[in-house]
């Protein structure tokens, strides 16, 4: 990357493996005194999709707001274990938690467009982590508008505010936005709640192609969503990892009894 | 059928209370244009004695009969542009403080603390300003500005004077004060609406907090945060009390922020008592006219900027 903010060094990627390699170990996380999230264990492979499901409340999206530490915003929430990305823990507290966040990009239930235009909305990252010429900034947009299949929908519209968007394009808009830094993983936490069954089709196919680049993980209401686009499941429960398999095998044949018995509608 | 018997009698109600709002908001626009059709009433001889030159002279002889709204309309104008150019970032910067960086457990009564301090009467911040504030301003801070922009070619001539500590510095600085609690208490009404998952958006794209503040939260609030500019604005504007107690009462227009002035409120809170003759009490209202009208087209101009932010960051929804 020939861009990068003058005074950091972005980690080059290993030659190995490609990067966005997620081990958790042994997390453990806090509201206060009330223990949310148990021992949870995890490895993720980069490059793959990881659907994580379960009952509302059972800790999903906690679980996925260490990975680029939002949760550290609130002053009562704090974790203890470790999660490591390309093998690096990602909370040891001299991490630079801003190339973090570069590094894993977050979509959230609602779409989060900035009060700014489409054009904006996408350059914004771009803006705070690298120095570009205005041509390159123009290059990068409009790649990862296209990266986020949204390029043809607002490409004569890049000057109009991003909320002037419908539902669904405010979501990849949020994509793109989050695709133009080059993040290693992207966290999506629910990010069909709020959208249309036409806008939704659209976010679960992007999200197949986003593999070829970067490592999801998506929290996930919907057990048909999670079978049409993961590769792996995770099944959470009251703030522990149940079972966690190949997608196919996890709905067809799973393990556990509990896990049977979500998937198949008994309970949640 | 019974169902629609239920609803006219309900219908009936609804059109009584329909009407009441409407006589009710009526009642703003004829107390408006009543207020408006009196001051020009009352400002005729003087409107007919020196017509528009009226804005523009300096001139103020109760003895010879020769008005002019200029010094007093400077005055207004300059101490309130140094109220808000001290009073708007600051409370930018705490109204900031209190919604992201401060602990609750601070945040609460510093904030309740803002809320008190926008509800002590002006008479206390003039009082105040007279026997503590001026005789500091006089003794420590005008010295000292002395000493800094002595030699600043331009600057100098702000600075120049005997520092009396009353004149229109000191009344800008307490307009400023005065201003600053009902500014922040307002922008930090305004920064706490932004929904929290747009701030957390921010942040996961690894925006510092400032950058948070600057890109996001202060775009988004944009219109409220105007808004509170604005009415922090119109406060300053017509604020009387305080300002009369510090500012000098001197119909002129210096300079020097350290020599005396005076505002169009402050002047008619001096002068209305001894106002004689028909021709200086009907300046008098003409320079409350003056008041009104400049107020309006402020009122105006925020309103007219508040469309074009509405248009630039969120319109089309």
């Amino acid at each position: 990357m020939s861009t990068t903010r003058p005074f950091e060094q972005t980690q080059a990627a290993p030659a190995g493996p490609a990067p966005g390699v997620i081990s958790v170990r042994n997390l453990n996380f806090y509201y206060g005194d009330h223990q949310v999230l148990f021992d949870n264990t995890l490895d993720i492979a980069p490059r793959s999709v990881t659907a994580i499901i379960g009952p509302s409340g059972c800790g999903k999206s906690t679980h996925i707001r260490v990975y680029n530490r939002i949760y550290e915003m609130y002053r009562d929430q704090r974790c203890t274990g470790e999660v490591l990305l390309d093998g690096e823990n990602l909370l040891d507290p001299s991490l630079d938690l801003i190339e973090l966040r570069r590094r894993v990009g977050m979509i959230f239930q609602a779409p989060t467009p900035f009060p700014m235009s489409v054009f904006e909305n996408v350059a914004y990252g771009l803006r705070l982590h690298y120095t570009l010429s205005r041509s390159e900034l123009m290059d990068r947009v409009e790649d990862a508008l296209r990266g986020a299949a949204l390029w043809d929908e607002v490409k004569d519209k890049l000057h109009q505010p991003g909320t002037a968007l419908s539902g669904g394009q405010q979501q990849r808009l949020c994509i793109a936005r989050a695709l133009a830094v080059e993040p290693e993983v992207l966290l999506m936490d629910e990010p069909t709640s709020a959208v249309d069954p036409v806008g939704t089709a659209k976010i679960e196919e992007l999200v197949r192609m986003l593999t070829s680049r970067l490592t999801v993980v998506i929290v996930t209401h919907n057990m048909q969503q999670a079978a049409r686009i993961s590769d792996v499941t995770a099944f959470f429960f009251e703030g522990r990892i149940v079972e966690v398999g190949q997608t196919t095998k996890m709905f067809t044949n799973p393990a556990n009894k509990q896990t049977e018995d979500y998937i198949t509608g008994r309970f949640g | 059928m019974k169902l629609s018997i239920f609803r006219s009698s309900r219908g009936r109600g609804d059109a009584l209370f329909h009407g009441a709002a409407v006589g009710a908001a009526a009642l703003v626009l004829i107390l408006m244009a009543g207020l408006f059709v009196d001051l020009v009433i009352g400002s005729r001889p003087s409107l007919e004695k020196f017509g528009l030159g009226f804005l523009w002279s300096a001139a103020w002889n109760p003895v010879t009969g020769n008005f002019g709204a200029a010094s007093s309309i400077y005055g207004s104008l300059v101490s309130t542009l140094i109220a808000l150019v001290i009073a708007i970032p600051l409370s930018l910067l705490i109204a900031l403080f209190l919604v992201e960086i401060a602990h609750p457990r601070l945040a609460r009564p510093v904030g309740g603390a803002i809320e008190i301090l926008a509800a002590i009467p002006s008479i206390i911040y003039g009082m105040w300003g007279l026997f503590v504030f001026a005789p500091y301003l006089a003794d420590h801070v005008q010295p000292a500005l002395q000493a800094v922009f002595g030699k600043v070619p331009v600057a100098r001539a702000l600075f120049s004077g005997p520092p009396m500590g009353i004149g229109m510095l000191s009344a800008g600085l307490i307009l400023a004060l005065m201003v600053l609690p009902f500014t922040t208490a307002l922008m930090r009404d305004v920064l706490q609406l932004v929904p929290r998952v747009l701030k957390e958006a921010a942040a996961g794209m690894g925006s510092t907090t400032w950058e948070i503040f600057r890109k996001v939260m202060a775009p988004y609030g944009s219109r409220g945060l105007v808004g509170a500019g604005f009415l922090g604005l119109s406060r300053a504007l017509g604020e009387t009390m305080a300002v009369t107690f510090v500012i000098g009462n001197d119909h002129r227009i210096a300079a020097s922020l350290f020599a005396s002035g005076n505002t169009i409120a402050s002047t008619l809170a001096n002068e209305f008592t001894e106002a004689s003759n028909p021709l200086y009490l009907s300046a008098l209202i003409e320079l409350g006219l003056v008041l009104l009208v400049m107020t309006l087209l402020f009122q105006l101009a925020g309103h007219l900027w508040l469309g074009r932010l509405e248009k630039n960051t969120r319109g089309g929804r």
